[in-house]
């Protein structure tokens, strides 16, 4: 089984990588391979080409591929299935509350197919009748959610939108980073970055693999490697759950 | 204590340790120099490889105008571990082709779309339009004390931008104070095996010249009767010149009190002959005129035998005279000197002084009588202005000074004329030295024996233009 990986996740622990994809065969008794990819839309056509069988994506591709995906799992982050985008700043920057503060300034967004780093700090703007290309002095992307928080630690942004959850595990793996950030503003809560497999696979394989994530934290080894993703675990999830970007999706780009 | 007192067991060791160390100083601060160069040269080398290959990896960047890969790119040679292993830049900026700033590592210096000419001199932006890249690329320094330098980044032809690596001059500091510890450091190994061996040595090549310094010192004060003279002062070069001066001297008053001596021997030898010879004459001499005397009175009157008679007398009596004038002797009862008895043997002595055109400086400055024999004080003041006068040139002059000099009497006369051969000098006061043509020469025999007599001294000093005898005479104290 070939797993696809994006940055909702600090892919970059290859020893914990290794322990996971051991626990995961051991647990389906099938050969198990991660693969990585920087960008969230090369996992996502990997996976409608068939050359993944499932992958770890975010809300908004989930949402917008909807008829080509089905949902495995939905990781559980302090309880719930649930996280936020969170607006950073630079620590010196004491005043910043909004997004809409900082027009004319440099903003870091991660990748284009996040909702978190993306769709969200978007949508916000669209609200105000305002878009990226034009509010912003210059925004780019930096491709992963660790290094929107590294742009703006340096300076080199002066705003930037993260996932919320890779942002508070980062606080707990590199304090010295995150602390040289200031969360200036949460978002509404979203359904958590889910497992998709694609529409063709087999049923019996996507229930095997939910079964196994599911069950994580039911045994020690599960529950150890749950910590060091900062998980709760894993839930079944449904597409409730991406309501709410969809919705979003849908007046930012089709409206 | 002045440097130049020293001694040379400490002198010549400072001078050696001296030129130890500024010697190994020179050579570290040559050795300092040649690592700061090779410093800039590694710098220089180091940095044209690093801006050639940003160069090149920024090349997709820029044409994809990816702003966090140019800038993870130009990040990536400053963190940590890396920047520790050579001499990373201090920051390192790229400047789009509009010359504003496209990314940077330092953004709140040169933040995003920040013009950069205000941010960096005119001659760092020239590399905008070079082609060489950064193999040529020198540094320029500006006023905040950064180390420049810049070349184009160049794809296919055009240019994408300039890449601009900043060093700042403090951190190479913490090198070039390493650099300088370890060259102090050996230096100072150096040093602390060099000067102590070198004192050492010279220590030792000085020990014999202050060995015979010390030596020299001793024998000369010993020699010199002067065991009691002060220590010489300064180094032994110093010390030895004046113990060799100190024995020279030496030398030379212990020869010529062995003149003095030597003349004052032979003047008591002539003496003491002339004075035996004298007596032997003097009895039969006495015994003769009586006979004559005898004959003239009781003779027959034979007018031939009397003119022999008186011519024997005369002849017995110039022998006499002479045998007198050889046998001085001072007689006890004599009234003292005083200004009175000076002033008439000048009466005496010049007579004839203005009839030869004379001049006479006369100084008596005796003011009261002074207990010695007058008439052998007068002998010896005529003598010697009879001498003067005789010896003066033509129109020439006569001077002649008597005072009382802390208790003695100095009588002092000189004169202008012809001065005395050195050969006569030490024969002068012999009797019948006088040269052929002169005079007796009984007269300094007779003054030089009065002299004697009364326990005085008498020198003389002749050069041409002037000669002058000096008699001091001591006054005897009242027992």
């Amino acid at each position: 089984m070939r797993l696809g990986l994006t940055a909702v996740m600090l892919d970059d622990q290859v020893a914990f990588l290794q322990q996971w994809r051991a626990y995961l065969e051991a647990k389906l008794g099938r050969r198990v391979e991660f693969v990585q990819r920087g960008r969230y839309r090369e996992t996502i056509e990997l996976l409608q080409s068939g050359h993944l069988d499932a992958a770890w994506i975010c809300g908004f591709p989930y949402v917008r591929y909807r008829s080509e995906l089905q949902l495995v799992a939905v990781p559980v982050f302090r309880g719930k299935p649930l996280y936020q985008s969170y607006l950073i700043v630079p620590s010196q920057d004491h005043s910043t509350r909004s997004i809409l503060d900082l027009r004319g300034r440099m903003f870091a967004f991660s990748d284009p197919d996040s909702n978190s780093g993306f769709l969200y700090p978007t949508f916000q703007l669209h609200k105000a009748g305002e878009r990226g290309e034009t509010f912003f002095s210059r925004a780019f992307f930096t491709w992963a959610h660790r290094k929107v928080v590294e742009a703006v630690a340096v300076r080199l942004a002066h705003g930037g939108a993260v996932d919320g959850y890779v942002w508070e595990t980062l606080r707990l793996a590199s304090p010295e980073l995150t602390q040289r950030t200031r969360v200036a503003d949460r978002s509404p809560e979203f359904g958590h970055p889910p497992i998709a497999a694609r529409a063709s696979l087999a049923p019996a394989d996507a229930r095997a693999l939910r079964i196994v994530l599911t069950g994580m934290s039911a045994d020690a080894d599960g529950r150890a490697l749950l910590a060091r993703l900062n998980l709760d675990g894993f839930t079944p999830g449904g597409d409730e759950l991406f309501a709410s970007i969809d919705r979003m999706r849908l007046e930012v780009f089709q409206g | 204590m002045p440097l130049s007192t020293l001694s040379l067991s400490v002198k010549i060791p400072l001078r050696v340790a001296l030129l130890v160390v500024v010697t190994t100083g020179a050579v570290t601060l040559t050795l300092l120099a040649r690592e700061y160069g090779e410093l800039r040269r590694n710098l220089a080398a180091g940095t044209a490889s690093l801006g050639q290959l940003l160069a090149t990896t920024l090349i997709q960047p820029l044409t994809h105008d990816d702003l966090w890969r140019a800038f993870e790119i130009v990040r990536a040679p400053l963190a940590r571990g890396v920047a520790d292993a050579g001499m990373a830049p201090a920051f390192i900026t790229v400047l789009g082709p509009d010359r504003r700033v496209y990314v940077s590592t330092d953004p709140v210096r040169h933040p995003y779309g920040a013009r950069a000419e205000p941010l960096f001199p005119a001659e760092v932006l020239g590399g905008n339009g070079r082609a060489q890249g950064f193999a040529g690329a020198e540094f320029v320094e500006t006023a905040d004390d950064q180390l420049l330098t810049a070349a184009p980044v160049i794809a296919d032809g055009v240019v994408l931008g300039t890449l601009v690596l900043g060093y700042s001059r403090a951190q190479f500091l913490p090198r070039y104070f390493d650099l300088l510890r370890r060259a102090g450091l050996g230096a100072l190994a150096v040093l602390a095996v060099l000067v102590p061996l070198s004192w050492l040595y010279a220590r030792r090549t000085a020990a014999p010249l202050v060995r015979f310094a010390d030596e020299m010192d001793d024998f000369s004060r010993d020699h010199a009767h002067a065991p009691h003279a002060p220590a010489a002062l300064g180094d032994e070069f110093a010390r030895l010149a004046q113990a060799y001066r100190r024995m020279v001297s030496a030398i030379g008053e212990k020869e010529r009190l062995e003149r003095e001596v030597v003349a004052a021997d032979r003047l008591a030898s002539i003496g003491r002959l002339a004075a035996g010879v004298a007596h032997e004459i003097n009895n039969p001499l006495g015994g003769m005129l009586n006979a004559l005397n005898t004959y003239k009175r009781h003779g027959k009157g034979d007018p031939i035998a009397l003119r022999t008679a008186s011519l024997l007398e005369r002849g017995l009596l110039q022998i006499k005279d002479t045998v007198s004038a050889l046998l001085v002797e001072a007689k006890a009862a004599n009234h003292p000197v005083t200004r009175e008895d000076i002033e008439d043997a000048k009466t005496l002595a010049l007579a004839d002084e203005r009839s030869r055109g004379i001049r006479l400086d006369w100084r008596n400055d005796l003011d009261r009588a002074i207990p010695l024999p007058s008439t052998l004080v007068r002998q010896i003041l005529l003598n010697l202005l009879l001498n003067a006068e005789h010896a003066a040139a033509q129109g020439g002059s006569v001077g002649c000074r008597v005072q009382r000099v802390n208790g003695s009497l100095r009588i002092r006369v000189h004169n202008d004329g012809d001065s005395i051969p050195d050969a006569r000098l030490p024969f002068l006061f012999e009797p019948f030295a006088a040269e052929e043509g002169e005079a007796r020469g009984l007269g300094l025999w007779v003054t030089y024996q009065i002299v004697q007599q009364l326990n005085g001294s008498i020198d003389v000093r002749s050069v041409p233009g002037n000669t002058e005898f000096d008699v001091c005479l001591p006054i005897p104290q009242p027992s």
